[in-house]
């Protein structure tokens, strides 16, 4: 098995300040040199991406005077995938008065990432989440509030507090709006470059330290080399490695992965959450999936035929006693409301038993009769209108009168490029932010944490720490024509040459369906040895193809959405190596996965903590048969013990 | 089912354009518009042919990049329904669909389906914010906003910034969008002191970028797929004149 790896030095977080836990950040803040206004605008901050993350840093740095230059590949900033986050944001405001604090909120989030995040990284979260409210209502974010006038809460993913501050089913839409407009004025005040259309394709690093980046327009196909005193990458999640998930066409990995290439570490790939409640896939046409919110879960029963051969009948012609409430019979005390991870995977067990219902056999039914009978059609309408709506625009059933149909799907990644408690990659002037980074949910996110930590993130911890780094320079400046720019300019050149070179029979998207198709079937919420060693030589013989059938059309010097995608896909078959690679070494289960090696004797996760109690940071392995580098941060609560989960 | 699609193509923005028909057969009526335009394309790269161009990305109806007129509509024939949220269920067989991109003065063409809607950003960065710079927010409970006011607020805050309104408009006018940002945050408390500045800077942008005047056609809110409302133009028309009076 170790074949697959090699095992390096164990890496260490210097960044955090030691001390009570409440005072790191007050400590850190003051320990952080700061620049001379005046000094600023002499220096320059890229930023790649503009969701919650990229958008909200980019905003704040440009107020902060820095000369920022920002980038997405989207048509405007505003349609980061951020805008589609639906359920809400958890802030330790306290306003319901229920016992709600900073400690119990940065408790939970280290228990909900299953003891593997950073105590320090999570406490710092949850201190400024009570900030992040605040600035976003000062930028005029409608979020719901109570007649009185005041802001409401709910309380959303388990948790027993009120906490969760939402805009409908909106609230990803409505911060990201907010931290645009907040983007867009100080574009319009010429404080933001922004380069809309434009993709990031290489990360340009002299003598050590990252200092820019090789975009692509992908109007013009123009390829330039752009340079700063640091680079932010808030590129996001890798969740489309598994082609279907909730994320939106155009997420990819290659930021982060030609950061990972160029010697940043990528940290524990092999987390990712799967979502219960989507809409499952309707045939081999089908391009993403929807989310639809949790809630339903409240009072929908998730159930599938007791027998195989019931699987085609129409749901109505199944009598009570042939059904299998499966998550009712298996955790009689959580029911339908156990957590994502456990319902995700019960749902792909008894699909993959042959008891899945709807297109492929893959869904089961989320049935709202027994509440339509107990609180009546208009309660349920007034309840879950909207979701119901949208599950019958997709699908063209009516959940009123026949049950859901859901499936799991890939939501959310919480590994990500190793940041220390700066935001800092093992690249100096590196930083990365939100999802890309891998800092703060560990191996599971909480619901309604994603958006905390994006903010948190942009709005409050980056322009401190990325102030300290900045303080040293300005840093000498780097023309197009030094060697390591010249370099990475050609590499990136050369590469789209070969894509379009290859001039084979078989479609990018072709290639990325089968990718994914392993990904979901190895590497998804349950993983055996067996299974991802086969996996990993699946995806090495699927690249291998790629580089010599792959049929990209058209060419470079003009807008090719096909050769975007191409580039993309050659990123994620190396991904998904190393999210098989890091999967395979952990061979206990965690958070969101299940190994299935690694269980209780009633079939329930089982951790190790004296084992696997560590961030698994790899390093990129040069060579094309050469093998990644594991280096391990180890991990320490001093809080928050270690505890074991149980729904039963 | 088996339909003909009739689709815009244009290499670039100096290319003339033309209308082409393509049969897509065998497409599910579960397939999503955009969905239907995959399978195609899918099919043209391998028979060499050059794939169609068009702006897409969360493919669930929130993102607004999606942009093209169907049939003649913006979005298509369902109400209050994005492109990408269109499903292939709505058409019957045999049906000759025509597929166009958003056609206005201020979007020019890129290529195919896909325009530039930069002018859009432009409006937003001329006014459409309020000037809270990070860390100088008063606590969030300071100010209480009226449930009503925080709801309509939210109603019009749902823009998604597509343009169909604009595709729509026989003038190219963004009057309903500007209006949407216009109302959202004049609605608001924090909004207040910039109220007249925003609406007077985000309409002279409006004219600047070179789109259309409002002249109540209407068209723009039918084919919103958020529905905000005409009644927000009157909201920004009333705004416009107080804030004129003051300047007098």
């Amino acid at each position: 098995m170790a074949d697959f790896w090699n095992d390096g030095d164990p890496i260490a977080d210097t960044a955090a300040p030691e001390g009570p836990i409440e005072n790191r950040w007050e400590k850190r803040k003051f320990s952080a040199k700061l620049v001379n206004p005046a000094n600023r605008r002499k220096l320059t901050v890229i930023v790649v991406g503009t969701g919650l993350a990229g958008g909200s840093a980019a905003a704040t740095l440009a107020e902060a005077g820095y000369h920022v230059k920002s980038y997405c590949y989207q048509d405007s900033p505003r349609r980061a995938h951020s805008i589609a986050a639906q359920g809400g944001i958890n802030a330790a405001k306290n306003y319901r008065n229920d016992g709600d604090s900073i400690y119990r909120l940065f408790y939970d989030t280290v228990k909900g990432g299953d003891f593997r995040a950073r105590e320090s990284n999570v406490y710092r979260l949850a201190t400024v989440s009570v900030n992040i409210i605040d600035q976003c209502v000062a930028q005029g974010v409608p979020f719901a509030r109570e007649y009185g006038g005041l802001l409401d809460n709910r309380s959303f993913g388990g948790t027993q507090v009120s906490r969760t501050f939402y805009a409908r089913g909106q609230t990803g839409q409505q911060l990201l709006l907010g931290a645009y407009q907040a983007m867009e004025r100080q574009i319009g005040l010429g404080n933001i470059e922004m380069n809309s259309r434009h993709e990031m394709l290489e990360l340009i690093i002299v003598e050590g330290k990252a200092r820019g980046i090789v975009v692509r327009d992908m109007v013009t196909g123009e390829i330039t080399t752009e340079m700063a005193d640091a680079v932010v990458l808030a590129s996001g999640g890798y969740g489309n490695v598994f082609f279907l998930s909730t994320n939106a066409k155009g997420c990819n990995v290659t930021a982060s992965w030609r950061a990972h290439r160029k010697g940043a570490l990528f940290a524990n790939p092999c987390y990712t959450q799967i979502h219960p409640t989507c809409i499952p896939e309707s045939g081999t046409h089908q391009s993403k999936l929807t989310l639809m919110s949790e809630s339903l879960r409240n009072d929908g029963r998730v159930w599938v035929p007791k027998s195989a051969s019931d699987c085609q009948k129409p749901a109505s012609d199944i009598p009570e006693e042939d059904r299998d409430y499966y998550l009712e019979r298996i955790y009689p005390s959580f029911g339908n409301l156990v957590p994502r991870d456990i319902a995700s995977r019960a749902a792909k067990n008894v699909c993959d038993e042959g008891r899945g219902v709807g297109p492929g056999g893959l869904g089961v039914y989320l049935d709202f009769a027994d509440a339509i009978k107990r609180l009546g059609k208009k309660a349920v309408e007034a309840k879950y209108g909207n979701l119901f709506e949208m599950y019958q625009r997709i699908t063209g059933e009516d959940p009123y009168s026949v049950p859901m149909r859901i499936y799991p799907a890939v939501h959310y990644t919480m590994g990500g490029l190793w940041v220390d408690y700066d935001l800092q990659s093992t690249i100096p002037g590196l930083f990365v932010v939100g999802e890309a980074n891998f800092s703060d949910h560990g191996a599971n996110r909480l619901g309604a944490s994603a958006l905390m930590q994006g903010l948190g993130d942009g709005y409050f911890v980056l322009p401190t720490t990325l102030g300290n780094y900045l303080a040293s320079g300005p840093y000498e400046k780097i023309g197009a024509d030094h060697e390591e720019v010249v370099a990475a300019r050609k590499q990136v050149e050369d590469r789209i040459a070969k894509l379009l070179s290859i001039n084979g029979d078989r479609t990018v998207d072709s290639f990325h369906r089968e990718l994914g198709h392993i990904m979901w079937e190895y590497c998804g919420m349950e993983r055996t040895e067996e299974g991802l060693t086969k996996a990993i030589g699946l995806i090495r013989s699927l690249k291998e193809e790629f580089w010599q059938r792959v049929k990209v059309p058209g060419t470079g010097e003009q807008l090719n959405q096909n050769l975007e995608k191409a580039g993309r896909v050659a990123d994620f078959f190396e991904l998904g190596e190393l999210m098989c690679i890091d999967a395979l070494h952990r061979r206990e289960s965690c958070g969101g996965h299940f190994r299935a090696e690694s269980q209780t004797p009633d079939g329930e996760a089982l951790r190790h903590d004296d084992e696997f109690s560590y961030v698994a940071a790899w390093e990129y392995a040069t060579g094309e048969s050469a093998k990644p580098t594991l280096h391990k941060e180890q991990l320490e609560f001093e809080y928050v013990h270690p505890s074991t989960r149980s729904y039963k | 089912m088996d339909i003909q699609v009739r689709v815009w193509r244009q290499q670039d923005s100096s290319d003339k354009g033309r209308m082409e028909s393509y049969d897509v057969k065998d497409i599910s009526p579960d397939a999503s518009f955009l969905e239907m335009l995959d399978v195609l394309n899918e099919k043209l790269i391998l028979d060499g042919d050059d794939p169609i161009a068009f702006d897409h990305d969360c493919r669930e109806g929130i993102c607004g990049a999606c942009s093209m007129v169907i049939d003649g509509v913006a979005h298509g024939p369902e109400k209050a329904t994005t492109a990408c949220q269109l499903h292939m269920r709505h058409f019957k067989d045999g049906d000759k669909i025509d597929v166009e991109p958003w056609r206005a003065a201020a979007f020019p063409v890129i290529k195919d389906l896909v325009v530039n809607r930069g002018n859009l950003d432009k409006i937003i960065a001329a006014g459409g914010y309020i000037t809270a710079p990070t860390g100088a927010a008063p606590e969030a409970h300071a100010t209480p906003v009226p449930k009503k006011d925080a709801d309509l607020a939210f109603e019009a805050a749902t823009c998604i910034g597509c343009g169909a309104c604009v595709a729509a408009c026989p003038n190219g006018s963004a009057m309903l969008f500007t209006a949407a940002k216009v109302a959202h945050l004049g609605l608001m408390p924090q909004g207040q002191p910039e109220r007249d500045t925003r609406v007077l800077d985000m309409l002279q942008a409006q004219d600047d970028a070179g789109f259309g005047g409002c002249t109540n056609m209407g068209e723009c809110s039918q084919v919103c797929p958020k529905g905000i409302p005409l009644t927000l133009i009157g909201r920004l028309n009333s705004d416009y004149r107080k804030a004129l009076r003051k300047q007098l």
